[in-house]
């Protein structure tokens, strides 16, 4: 980051109220922001789902979403108000002036088509250069992003190169035309730590080449601390606090920022007990012909929780889905509580079912909708216990008591509760059927971070209650920090190590588990700098 | 490869479907031509040269050996109904329905080049200008010629086009003397008939597979990159569209063929689906056989056309990563 960024004033938004459109009615999404953004500058935008930061940033190019309308304010680019313009005059500002980074490089490509076409079009459009010179722009900017292969990755479509290349190539796409501000929107949110290290890295490095001035939105205040020169922190559709990046994080004024990184200082004492509630031992397992887990033995301690951490494709999910039996392992075997579990789901007694359960990553999917908060509970206690009528509806009230909610939520549908109530429901409904183990897998990655720290310390409090052994299974290290007694690293479908979590988390580490702790972003704001740095020498 | 070898197995089980159905339809074909007062021996002597007293195993056999030869046999009916004249003014079962055949393809050929251009171009338009009052009106009015029995939409342009406004025939005789113009003329109704009861299927799915796209990610970037509406569409939505459209276009073809029985039969005009229904009228298993197994074959094939069309329309399949 240089500091001396110009003066020039390039963007200003002032008092912009946006509403939407959903569930029948008009709701405020935006109350009466305002924004201001110098040329070169980058600033970061930060907030919880709904708190509106996408919507301001699209609102910068003058842009909504189908069902939202911007109801008043300005927005003046380089002079011209954006909200007075009409579709046509916006598009030739689209896409050429102002561009636009998008949070999933997967779905954001058009798969019918060559990724160099994509990364080309928006410049063809100006009709100044070439095709062909616009071609070998392009594959100088996949360079500085350090693509490889840069030369012909263009000539690839979406779907054969990775997530954290197609980001790469998006922010190519973006920086094509050489446009006066880029907004990125969450780039990095859907990408692993080792991953994001590397694209924000690229990302930082070519906008500060080009001197284009960003709006980097993100729910991560330590990814936004590396990227932003200023950080302007939104809350339910209104400023909460704008700082520079060193003074916000130094001396945060709000409550509700300090918040923000509450999770991360959650801490948990460790334990262990020798006595184990679940061994694996020699597990191979494969989706068809290939195979992702080889050779994985893990113990679980009795009552204490064991992290699996590792990046999407380590094989942590697969574990889960053998030990509960939805996928067979092909060999080694599964002990709990001393006794052999048969691999196939179908020959496991229903006692078995019922002392392990599991905990999704996405409560909205994991529920039926159509269901209410009782049926839900209520069904599990059924099944597993035979308890009805009254004593059911006790049952189920003390078990909404347990999870911090009350019978008011009886009658609710999981389409009336919050993601964070949602989450709570689906806890509610694995400890109706009386666990001793529960598998959590990615349990909070759904969820914002104060909503996060909420269900973590319900998970330990219940834990400390009723003496519930836990499998996490997260890719995130400050909630692992925050809840385990064990930690085990998985890679590539291999167990990298196991142990108690001060052991794993401190020096000497093995190169993976190195290389995965020290690509979290921390909340310093030249902690990609140290570290690329230091990973360069 | 896959898909084709599928596509033969399909074919292969409807023949014995379609073979074993009209097998155990009541009734036989000698019993029909000789009439109620016929003599045991005569009905008994006439199933022996027809080959109806073998078990149906072999004749299912017999039959299948001879379509692969392009043989679909001999009709029963216009043979001589003296007994001991040996047959010879029977006809062959191809060359019977060669010349029908043709005459089918024509009319569904035809309607399919109007339907198909046409209901794309509405869809596409239908999904550009959403829930405006065209859309509306477009989606309202397929809606109405998709529930219409073919009959029914017939006689409506019957009793439009050529009793009220006489512009054209109602019967649609055509020969092979006939001049393309005057096929074209000729055919105008069942052509109409047949467009209007598939077109609005088509354009529906049409407009809803562009509508599903428009809701994606892509089509949000491609948007804020600056693409025009048209740009949207064309560039963006449409090469994704492909493989449901495709499918679509594919069903409602065959139904268009399955659908030229009814309509044929309305304008009686000389083509397969006519035969068919006389032929299924005299019992005459060969032909209604054979024009069972084209409807069979068609529709079979349709559908590779379009999941081909779907496998080239599509990156992911076409270059695997």
């Amino acid at each position: 980051m240089t500091l001396n960024k110009s003066k020039e004033l390039l963007l200003e938004m002032k008092n912009i109220h946006i509403d939407g459109f959903s569930d029948e009615r008009w709701h405020k999404i935006l109350k009466g922001v305002d924004l201001t953004l110098h040329r070169g500058e980058i600033l970061g935008l930060i907030g919880e789902s709904g708190a509106g930061k996408s919507t301001m940033g699209k609102a910068a190019m003058g842009y909504t979403q189908p069902g939202c309308k911007i109801i008043k304010g300005e927005i003046n680019f380089n002079g011209i108000d954006l909200a007075k313009l009409n579709e046509f005059e916006k598009r030739k500002i689209w896409g050429t002036k102002i561009s636009y980074v998008a949070q999933s490089a997967a779905a954001s490509f058009n798969p019918a088509h060559r990724l160099m076409e994509q990364t080309i079009s928006a410049a063809n459009r100006l009709k100044i250069n070439p095709t062909d010179v616009l071609k070998k722009d392009a594959v100088q900017l996949y360079e500085s992003l350090q693509l490889p292969d840069a030369e012909n990755i263009g000539d690839r479509y979406p779907h054969q190169v990775s997530g954290g290349q197609l980001q790469r190539i998006m922010t190519a796409m973006a920086m094509s035309p050489r446009p006066e501000l880029i907004i990125f929107d969450e780039p990095t949110t859907a990408l692993d730590v080792t991953t994001q290290v590397e694209v924000l890295s690229a990302m930082r490095s070519i906008v500060d080449k080009f001197n284009t001035a960003a709006i980097y939105i993100t729910h991560d205040l330590a990814v936004v601390a590396q990227m932003a020169d200023r950080i302007k922190v939104l809350r339910y559709g209104e400023e909460v606090e704008e700082a520079e990046t060193r003074d916000m994080l130094s001396n945060p004024k709000e409550e509700y920022t300090k918040s923000l990184w509450s999770v991360r200082s959650l801490i948990k004492p460790e334990e262990t007990n020798e006595d184990y509630m679940l061994s694996i031992k020699n597990i191979d397992a494969a989706y068809g012909s290939s195979k992702v887990l080889h050779n994985v033995s893990i113990d679980i301690p009795k009552g204490k929780t064991v992290a699996i951490v590792g990046e999407s494709g380590s094989g942590k999910s697969t574990t889960a889905r053998v030990i509960t039996g939805l996928l067979p392992q092909l060999k080694g075997e599964i002990i709990f509580d001393g006794k052999k579990l048969s691999p196939k789901l179908e020959q496991r007694s229903k006692e078995e079912l019922r002392r392990i359960q599991i905990i999704f990553q996405m409560p909205d999917t994991a529920m039926n909708p159509r269901q209410t908060v009782d049926e839900i509970i209520g069904r599990p206690i059924e099944f597993y216990q035979g308890i009805k009528g009254k004593e059911r509806e006790a049952k189920v009230i003390e078990l909404l008591k347990m999870i911090e909610l009350d019978e008011t939520f009886l009658d609710r549908l999981p389409s009336e509760l919050s993601g964070g109530q949602k989450q709570r429901i689906c806890i509610a409904r694995a400890l109706a059927a009386n666990p001793d183990l529960i598998i959590c897998d990615e349990v909070t990655s759904a969820l914002d971070q104060i909503v996060q720290e909420g269900i973590l310390k319900l998970l330990q409090k219940l834990q400390k209650e009723l003496g519930v052994t836990y499998i996490f299974i997260t890719h995130d290290i400050a909630t692992v920090k925050a809840i385990s007694d064990e930690i085990v690293v998985m890679y590539q479908g291999e167990v990298v190590e196991q142990g108690l979590k001060s052991k794993i988390l401190n020096p000497p580490y093995p190169d993976y588990t190195e290389l995965l702790l020290s690509s979290v972003p921390e909340m310093d704001p030249d902690w990609l700098t140290n570290l690329l740095n230091k990973r360069s020498s | 490869m896959l898909r084709l070898s599928l596509g033969l197995v399909t074919v292969f089980a409807f023949s014995v479907i379609i073979f074993s159905t009209f097998s155990f339809l009541p009734g036989d074909f000698a019993t029909e031509i000789l009439g109620q007062s016929a003599t045991k021996s005569a009905v008994k002597a006439l199933r022996a040269e027809l080959g109806l007293d073998k078990p149906p195993v072999t004749r299912y056999f017999d039959w299948l050996g001879n379509v692969f030869q392009g043989d679909f046999g001999s009709s029963f009916s216009g043979r001589s109904k003296v007994q001991g004249d040996q047959g010879d003014r029977s006809r062959e079962v191809v060359g019977l329905i060669v010349p029908r055949l043709k005459n089918t393809l024509f009319l569904t050929g035809v309607a399919a080049m109007l339907a198909i251009p046409l209901s794309l171009i509405l869809g596409i338009s239908a999904a550009l200008y959403r829930n405006s009052y065209y859309d509306r009106s477009a989606t309202g009015v397929s809606l109405v010629t998709v529930s219409s029995p073919e009959f029914f939409t017939a006689y409506i342009f019957i009793l439009l086009l050529a009793t009220l406004f006489p512009v054209f025939p109602t019967i649609s005789n055509v020969d092979e003397a006939s001049t393309l113009a005057e096929r074209f003329y000729r055919t105008a109704l069942p052509v109409f008939t047949l467009t209007l009861i598939t077109m609005g299927h088509m354009m529906r799915m049409t407009r809803s597979a562009i509508i599903n796209i428009l809701s994606s990610e892509y089509i949000e970037m491609a948007k804020l990159s600056g693409a025009s509406r048209y740009e949207v569409i064309v560039k963006h939505a449409l090469p994704n569209a492909w493989a449901p459209i495709s499918q679509v276009i594919a069903i409602n073809l065959a139904y268009m063929l399955i659908g030229s029985v009814v309509v044929e039969y309305v304008f009686n005009y000389q083509g397969i689906g006519r035969l068919m229904v006389g032929s299924v009228y005299n019992r005459d298993l060969p032909v209604v056989q054979a024009c069972a197994l084209i409807f069979a074959s068609t529709y079979v094939i349709l559908n590779l056309i379009a999941d081909l069309i779907g496998i080239i329309s599509n990156p992911r399949l076409l270059y695997p990563k």
